[in-house]
């Protein structure tokens, strides 16, 4: 089975999930981000990578911050952007993925961005585009969200550079989250020796030990000297019913706190993907606090998307250590 | 119309048949095997030679997707992929649209069928008005109009008490019911395998343990009524077990699998393969094994297509959203051989399991070369490979997981009543 998101010399033409890249095209993501960090400080926050390209959001599931960072990482490589609310427009008139999709291509869109509420829909459009066009995933139902995941180890590299020597804990609904699973991948891949993922069973997918991480029920044992700490979101509907009995329940139990926070190690940083839900998974104190990296993470998004477009269809050699500070005008197909 | 096949190797495995044998064939029935009898003179004479002769297959799922579903698959297409695959009799599962729980569709259904004059067509009734599970369908004026069984499709129900009155009802007539094991709480949205693909995949499993619950309540309810009930599709180690079981304890029980279990597993799936999205689905290479040792062991007693014809655009969705099913008739002979080479089953047994098995659990009047019996047969070559490719598939479903696969066993003649059905293309 060929890797689909992979050209036949090994670099990358789609980002569809973290699972199945090697670790070279991971650093190579996170290294091309590390130099587009300082774009943003610039007065002209633009590098002409993508000048002339056509970058198509397609959102089949509403999202804000996903799609805001996407399109502001497209417009500073210069890209053209178009942004399309599909679950509020021709899906609901009965117009197929694909049909959507084949109408952008006949409106020349060089790269498709893809959210949808199904798992494996980013990869239905990457097999049915023609080879020049490049699709990125940006979730897909509980499958992948490959460049949430990217960034987080990013973020996680910038204060913990030794990512041989950590032990991270990923804490709520696992079950329902494409996040958690691009993150388990993003992590082993890249050699980090202990994750783990503590919840009620309710809010764990069979056999996810097999992701390779250990099964943590409590949060004293779980956070036990862990360097960092993932919140998931979790979701409203999850919060009564048959998952959970109450979002009060959740947070005595699994909600991170200043005390629970103490279980870690001191220096523990604290992410979490957002939205967040305040005194429901994480209490305020904590998302505001001095160990919270939330909102790096977000600027460090940014990075990590301009990163992934500018390899996909930026013209940017593969080997490419630096990019952004000296590029000039190479907008050329990759 | 009389017809000589020589120089072939007949296996019929109710006679216990395996030896190369001349057969003749007049009036649409079987005359003799071995010597011809007395004055008779063949019209057409079929050279088998290389070639082994076997009573037509008989399929116990097949849907034809008339009426209604015509879109899909209209039945003039599957009965000729049903007599391109060497099936001469198949029994079709009544979900349809409208469903089959009126006879005069029924009757239909059979009229239609029997104009083409190609696979003969043994429709499933519907076991309760609009398969809704909740009142009972006129079993007695189904079968009148041609039912050989009732059952659910795929469509479980949840009212105990309704199974029992419709277990209870059947078997005051001695009717079979053909009931698909899968507790429809656990399943909800369910599309894979509840396993280590599915978690990795993101998609919503369905547990193996929806079998076995479904199994346990459809196993009790049975020893209760003395139902005779034939479970369709098994999926699980744990199903081929119960079922064993039950069989050891008399109850009056039969189950298939599909060709698709014997062959795939969860792992399959790949990248969100619309066309591993199976009901049921498919499951770990240990289930697989088990399927594989009960059907050898006979606690499986037969093999079914599951032939299920989707349109290509159905399938054209992320994996969830893709239709459920694959074009199937025109593999079952190949990858029922493909499985016994495998497991080192017998030619005459792996026919037996596609053939006599399945026109004994059907209660029709196939699956086997006694003399005087219609002459539907399949005419096949063992030893010839073909390759899988959807667009000669005469089937208008052109889905299936075997897609590109190179398999052993190439239909040549298929002969329903004494006549050529079907003869491949040169």
């Amino acid at each position: 089975m060929n890797n689909p998101q992979l050209d036949r010399d090994g670099n990358l033409k789609h980002l569809l999930s973290i699972e199945g890249l090697p670790k070279r095209i991971l650093n190579q993501i996170l290294d091309t981000a590390e130099s587009f960090v300082g774009v943003a400080e610039r007065e002209v926050k633009k590098v002409p990578l993508l000048r002339g390209k056509t970058v198509c959001n397609l959102f089949f599931e509403n999202s804000t911050r996903t799609r805001t960072t996407f399109e502001i990482a497209a417009k500073r490589l210069s890209a053209d952007v178009i942004s399309l609310n599909v679950s509020t427009s021709s899906q609901s008139k009965g117009e197929t993925i694909l049909d959507t999709v084949d109408n952008l291509i006949a409106m020349h869109a060089d790269m498709f961005v893809v959210r949808h509420a199904q798992s494996g829909a980013a990869h239905l459009i990457a097999k049915h585009v023609p080879p020049h066009i490049h699709v990125v995933n940006a979730g897909d139902g509980r499958h992948s969200h490959p460049t949430q995941g990217l960034l987080d180890v990013f973020t996680i590299r910038k204060y913990k550079p030794e990512l041989h020597n950590l032990r991270i804990a990923i804490v709520g609904d696992v079950l329902h989250s494409r996040v958690a699973r691009s993150e388990i991948h993003a992590l082993t891949t890249l050699g980090v020796p202990e994750i783990r993922v503590i919840a009620p069973k309710t809010l764990l997918p069979t056999q996810v030990e097999k992701l390779g991480v250990h099964v943590f029920h409590d949060m004293e044992a779980g956070l036990k000297d862990v360097d960092v700490v993932m919140m998931l979101r979790l979701q409203n509907e999850r919060m009564s019913g048959a998952m959970l009995p109450s979002s009060q329940e959740y947070f005595k139990t699994y909600g991170l706190t200043q005390e629970k926070l103490k279980f870690a190690k001191p220096d523990a940083i604290v992410m979490h993907p957002g939205p967040m839900n305040r005194g429901v998974e994480i209490d305020s104190n904590v998302a505001d606090g001095k160990q919270s990296v939330i909102l790096p993470q977000v600027t460090y998004g940014i990075a990590i998307r301009m990163a992934v477009m500018a390899l996909l269809a930026g013209g940017l050699p593969a080997q490419q250590e630096s990019a952004g500070g000296s590029q000039t005008g190479s907008a050329g197909d990759a | 119309m009389k017809i000589h096949i020589k120089n072939g190797r007949v296996i019929d495995p109710k006679n216990n048949i395996d030896s190369k044998l001349d057969v003749f064939i007049a009036a649409g029935k079987i005359v003799s095997l071995g010597t011809a009898p007395e004055g008779f003179t063949a019209n057409q004479t079929i050279d088998a030679s290389d070639l082994t002769i076997c009573p037509g297959l008989v399929d116990l799922s097949a849907r034809l997707r008339e009426p209604g579903d015509e879109y899909k698959a209209r039945l003039i297409s599957e009965l000729q992929a049903a007599v391109a695959g060497g099936v001469t009799s198949l029994a079709c599962p009544p979900d349809t649209d409208p469903v089959l729980d009126e006879p005069g569709l029924v009757e239909m259904l059979k009229h239609r069928a029997k104009q083409q004059g190609l696979a003969h067509v043994y429709p499933l009734g519907a076991m309760t008005r609009q398969l809704e599970g909740k009142a009972l369908s006129e079993m007695n004026e189904l079968y009148t109009a041609g039912c050989v069984g009732f059952s659910q499709a795929n469509v479980a129900i949840t009212d105990t008490q309704v199974l029992w009155r419709a277990m209870e009802y059947a078997a005051t007539f001695g009717f079979t019911l053909f009931l698909h094991a899968e507790e429809p709480f656990l399943a909800a949205n369910g599309v894979a395998h509840d396993g280590e693909v599915a978690t990795r995949l993101g998609l919503k499993g369905i547990p193996s343990a929806a079998e076995a619950l479904a199994l346990a309540t459809i196993l009790r309810i049975a020893q209760a009524t003395g139902a005779k009930v034939h479970i369709s599709r098994l999926s699980t180690a744990e199903g081929v077990d119960m079922v064993r079981a039950a069989k050891k304890q008399g109850l009056k029980i039969s189950c298939d699998v599909s060709a698709n279990h014997l062959h795939l597993t969860e792992h399959d799936i790949g990248y969100f393969d619309a066309n591993c999205h199976l009901k049921p689905p498919l499951r770990t290479q240990r289930d697989k094994d088990a399927l594989s040792a009960g059907l050898k062991d006979g606690t499986i007693d037969a093999i079914c297509s599951d032939h299920t014809p989707v349109d290509d655009d159905a399938k054209l969705a992320p994996f969830a959203e893709a239709e459920i099913g694959a074009t199937a008739l025109e593999l079952l002979l190949p990858l029922t051989l493909k499985w016994a080479v495998a497991q080192k089953v017998s030619l005459i047994r792996a026919i037996e399991l596609i053939t006599q098995a399945s026109a004994q659990i059907l209660g029709i009047p196939a699956g086997d070369l006694n003399p005087n019996s219609d002459a539907d047969l399949c005419i096949f070559n063992a030893n010839e490979y073909w390759k899988i490719c959807p667009n000669t598939l005469k089937s208008q479903g052109k889905n299936t997981p075997f897609s590109g696969l190179e398999l052993a066993g190439k239909v040549k003649f298929t002969l329903v009543h004494g006549q050529i059905v079907y003869q491949q293309a040169h």
